[in-house]
């Protein structure tokens, strides 16, 4: 089994790389735009094919909500090793996830010093996310927000057709 | 089993697939990114030592081990104590060189590489490379100077994959050796 520490750490560097590949290309915001739309779209096939791999019995949902908490509790705690602190909902399709202490924005310390960088450090898991849902049938937009680092708040609204 | 018993193991087996499947969409994505083969081999082995020279914190915070006097210690602890710890897998040592300073770790299997397929476009491709920078860039902290290499490589047909270890010399005063 891969020890957890493994993929923060090759998160952090992923985001540097793309960041800085991505930036020597396009500067501007441009290239900062790009760089997240890379790393929500890798998270996003992460994503993907995890929720694929799922093994069909422990997807017996029996509605949206219960999705919702899947995520918070089973794909949380397998991926960072702890459960969502809160979901709320406004029962018509948007939730908010909050994490007080996201382990990918611990490293960069507390309070309100990084929180320019802090978006870098979200898309992928936005993109998880999306994934995720996908798989399981369920179409979305994640985006995610930061007032104090390290509590982060991911807000998915699902998209109906 | 019981259904908790069944989430912990489902857990710990989600937990090591988000790994290789992030390490599979970087690849993927670092392909994109540089136009060769030998580029991305260079990314990955740069990306890997900035994760060594980080993990080896990790490591010595949680493995106890104390200062290894020989290269032949270093080996042991790297191949039963960190790939373990850190990967899961006990690669075995093998074939040291007469004067002590080369060995071979040999996986039988390689967790980076589960679900992947190289394609033919791909030929010069080190899939793994991540792996010889993660050793160089942990390694260097704890003053050794060391080249890692991978002489087989299971993803391109060999039977098993063997990283060559060669002790290259010891640092003085926390000097870096490479660049970053």
């Amino acid at each position: 089994m891969v020890d957890p520490v493994v993929f923060e750490l090759l998160h952090t560097e992923m985001v540097a790389e793309l960041w800085a590949h991505d930036s020597d290309l396009d500067p501007g915001p441009g290239g900062q735009k790009t760089s997240l739309l890379v790393l929500e779209g890798m998270g996003f096939r992460v994503g993907q094919a995890l929720g694929e791999r799922l093994p069909r019995e422990m997807l017996a949902f029996r509605e949206e909500l219960d999705v919702l908490k899947f995520l918070c509790k089973d794909l949380w705690g397998a991926v960072f090793q702890k459960q969502m602190d809160s979901l709320r909902t406004n029962h018509q399709g948007t939730y908010v996830l909050q994490d007080s202490s996201f382990p990918l924005l611990v490293r960069m310390g507390s309070g309100l010093q990084y929180l320019e960088e802090a978006p870098k450090f979200l898309a992928f898991t936005c993109g998880l996310l999306r994934g995720t849902l996908s798989t399981l049938g369920i179409k979305s937009l994640v985006t995610a927000s930061v007032a104090a680092l390290p509590a982060c708040k991911f807000q998915v609204v699902i998209q109906r057709s | 089993m019981s259904r908790q018993a069944n989430r912990g193991t489902e857990s710990k087996k989600m937990s090591s697939e988000l790994f290789t499947l992030t390490y599979g969409a970087l690849v993927t994505q670092l392909c994109k990114d540089y136009e060769n083969d030998e580029d991305v081999n260079k990314q990955l082995d740069k990306m890997g030592y900035n994760i060594g020279v980080r993990l080896i914190e990790d490591f010595l915070a949680r493995s106890n081990v104390g200062k290894c006097h020989d290269f032949r210690e270093t080996a042991d602890v790297i191949a039963k104590v960190a790939f373990k710890m850190y990967l899961g897998i006990t690669p075995s040592i093998t074939n040291w060189s007469p004067a002590g300073d080369e060995f071979s770790l040999i996986m039988e299997n390689n967790p980076l590489v589960d679900f992947v397929e190289l394609p033919d476009s791909h030929s010069s491709l080190i899939y793994s490379n991540l792996l010889c920078g993660v050793l160089r860039g942990a390694l260097e902290m704890v003053q050794m100077a060391v080249e890692a290499k991978f002489v087989q490589d299971a993803l391109k047909g060999d039977g098993v994959t063997e990283i060559r270890m060669r002790f290259i010399r010891r640092i003085e005063d926390n000097l870096p050796v490479g660049e970053e």
